[in-house]
């Protein structure tokens, strides 16, 4: 009898490669119909670049779309600073208050953030914009990043760091030369995961955006409520070229904490 | 000394992640749970939580809230509506992320990595875009509409609508989470030994008795890690109902965000979003004592 547990059946290739259609029809869907000459996304019609230029004449997606950005990148900073704090910490010193805080927002489903901090931000008198969007993507982007680092930690050979001291290193000496540079991949990827959950968010964005901080993902969500009009399809076509160039990023500089 | 310089790395590094999740998670938390008790304002938002009247102070804080969730059924069924939908979408994760995740744990482990990415790369793709997708694909002027309607006037039956139902919900809610069921189970199955199916087959083990037997159940702390995964952001969500539920297909989501957005009741949406914070909180810790590494570590290579 023939030893085949080792490989996939072809009932699972079958089965799986079904899954991927499942996975990858509907976005083929958005990405095709960007192109097409027609107001319906129902049949092709003809090939056009003009939803592409429409797009670029429209003030408020790439209005929206620079305030993405911005909150995106600084979002993304401060959530690098502050979590890999907080993964350093959470590794030393084993605090358990400090791994459930760092946690909670990841466990927590996204509206019940949104919702207690948009309750927060008005009994406190923070106008809601920019900064409380910004204020809020932090948070919960630092346990990502914090996880990054961690994991990155527990890769780590630390008779690196006892070899630097026996040799005469002060603590700060051998964090500084040791363990920092061995870090950087893991808060590279750490950043950079933040960066692409805050520039995606849309339901915590939702609940702490006030006037005229409209995101991006704030703006489809307006617009595809109105009407399904292929503009959104370019939109979407285009954040979707822009997460392709950031995966293949990440994946070349930490393979692995794609899959944490 | 030593101890103090270890005292000082332990502040500087755990205060400031410490006390910004304090401020921006640890607080709004206990504002909600307080605002739970309170009255809702005159124009939305909330009364003042005490009175202080010739001197003396009151406090006004009220369980009416709490009351209004179990005096009609309208909110306890939705709960239980929402529980449904997320129990329908963890089950049909399960269903379709079970031959594809063990497909890429049996595929040559060169190709495990490109096989996974392309699992990864449409869930990285914006969360609206992909509930568009499926506006797209259900629109009453699609094409999956009209060639299910070709089947079903053939059969002689009314003519159906996909957008604006349950079912449309429960489907693009399995699209946005499966590879949050992928990624645990695979991982799982990927420690498995395979030798061990060898063994069972030895012994005269057909297909299913070596899948029922030795597979399943090997694989289930990867299933509860993933059905975690997909049922607690599938049961707060209000993003699909709203744009592909219509009236039918709501969900709890919906009316959190209707009760803080738009009626501006917050101390019933406070109610609202504390229950499924506490249904939250017990499905995580169930998941943490299904999952206990007590049963990961059986079937590893």
């Amino acid at each position: 009898m023939a030893r085949s547990n080792a490989y996939p059946s072809k009932f699972l290739i079958a089965a799986g490669g079904m899954v991927y259609l499942f996975l990858y029809i509907p976005l083929a869907v958005v990405v095709l119909f960007s192109f097409n000459d027609s107001k319906l996304n129902a049949e092709w019609v003809g090939f056009t670049w003009k939803w592409y230029d429409k797009l670029f004449q429209n003030g408020d997606i790439l209005h929206a779309a620079a305030n993405s950005l911005i909150i995106a990148v600084i979002s993304a900073l401060l959530a690098t600073i502050l979590g890999t704090l907080a993964g350093l910490a959470i590794y030393r010193f084993r605090q358990k208050w400090l791994s459930a805080l760092v946690l909670g927002p990841i466990a927590m489903p996204d509206i019940l953030i949104g919702v207690s901090l948009l309750l927060m931000f008005i009994l406190f008198n923070v106008t809601l914009g920019m900064t409380s969007i910004i204020l809020a993507h932090v948070s919960f982007c630092i346990g990502f990043v914090a996880l990054a680092v961690q994991s990155r930690l527990s890769g780590m050979d630390q008779s690196l760091v006892e070899a630097a001291r026996d040799l005469g290193a002060t603590p700060f000496q051998a964090f500084r030369l040791i363990t920092l540079p061995l870090l950087k991949p893991g808060i590279i990827a750490g950043g950079m995961m933040a960066f692409t959950l805050s520039i995606d968010d849309f339901v915590i964005t939702f609940f702490t955006a006030g006037v005229g901080s409209s995101t991006l993902p704030l703006e489809i969500y307006s617009m595809v409520k109105i009407a399904v009009t292929p503009e959104v399809n370019a939109v979407s076509t285009l954040l979707m070229l822009v997460t392709l160039v950031l995966i293949t990023a990440l994946s070349r500089i930490s393979p692995t904490v794609l899959r944490n | 000394m030593p101890n103090r310089a270890e005292r000082l790395s332990r502040i500087l590094l755990s205060l400031p992640p410490g006390l910004y999740l304090l401020l921006l998670f640890a607080v709004p938390s206990l504002m909600m749970l307080f605002a739970s008790f309170r009255f809702s304002g005159e124009y939305g938002g909330l009364a003042p939580w005490y009175y202080i009247e010739d001197g003396q102070f009151t406090l006004d804080l009220t369980l009416e809230n709490w009351q209004r969730l179990f005096e009609s059924d309208i909110y306890l069924g939705l709960l239980l509506k929402s529980l449904a939908y997320a129990l329908a979408t963890t089950l049909i994760c399960v269903i379709m992320a079970y031959p594809l995740a063990l497909m890429i744990a049996r595929s040559k482990k060169r190709h495990r990595d490109l096989l996974l990415l392309l699992v990864i790369l449409p869930f990285w793709s914006n969360f609206l875009v992909r509930i568009y997708a499926w506006m797209i694909i259900f629109s009453p002027q699609g094409a999956l509409t009209a060639a299910l309607n070709v089947v079903t006037s053939s059969l002689g039956l009314e003519p159906i609508t996909l957008m604006f139902s349950g079912t449309a919900v429960i489907i693009c809610l399995v699209y946005v989470h499966l590879p949050f069921m992928i990624l645990p189970l695979y991982a799982n199955l990927e420690k498995h030994d395979h030798r061990l199916l060898d063994a069972a087959q030895d012994l005269g083990a057909n297909r299913f008795q070596c899948f029922w037997l030795i597979t399943w159940p090997l694989s289930l702390p990867g299933i509860y890690a993933g059905a975690v995964l997909v049922f607690i952001p599938s049961l707060g969500i209000f993003a699909i109902p709203d744009l592909l539920g219509g009236t039918n297909g709501i969900m709890i989501g919906n009316v959190i965000k209707q009760q803080f957005v738009e009626s501006r009741d917050w101390p019933f949406g406070s109610v609202l979003s504390l229950v499924l914070t506490a249904i939250t909180l017990v499905l995580v810790l169930l998941a943490a004592k299904l999952g206990s590494p007590a049963g990961e570590n059986n079937g590893k290579k």
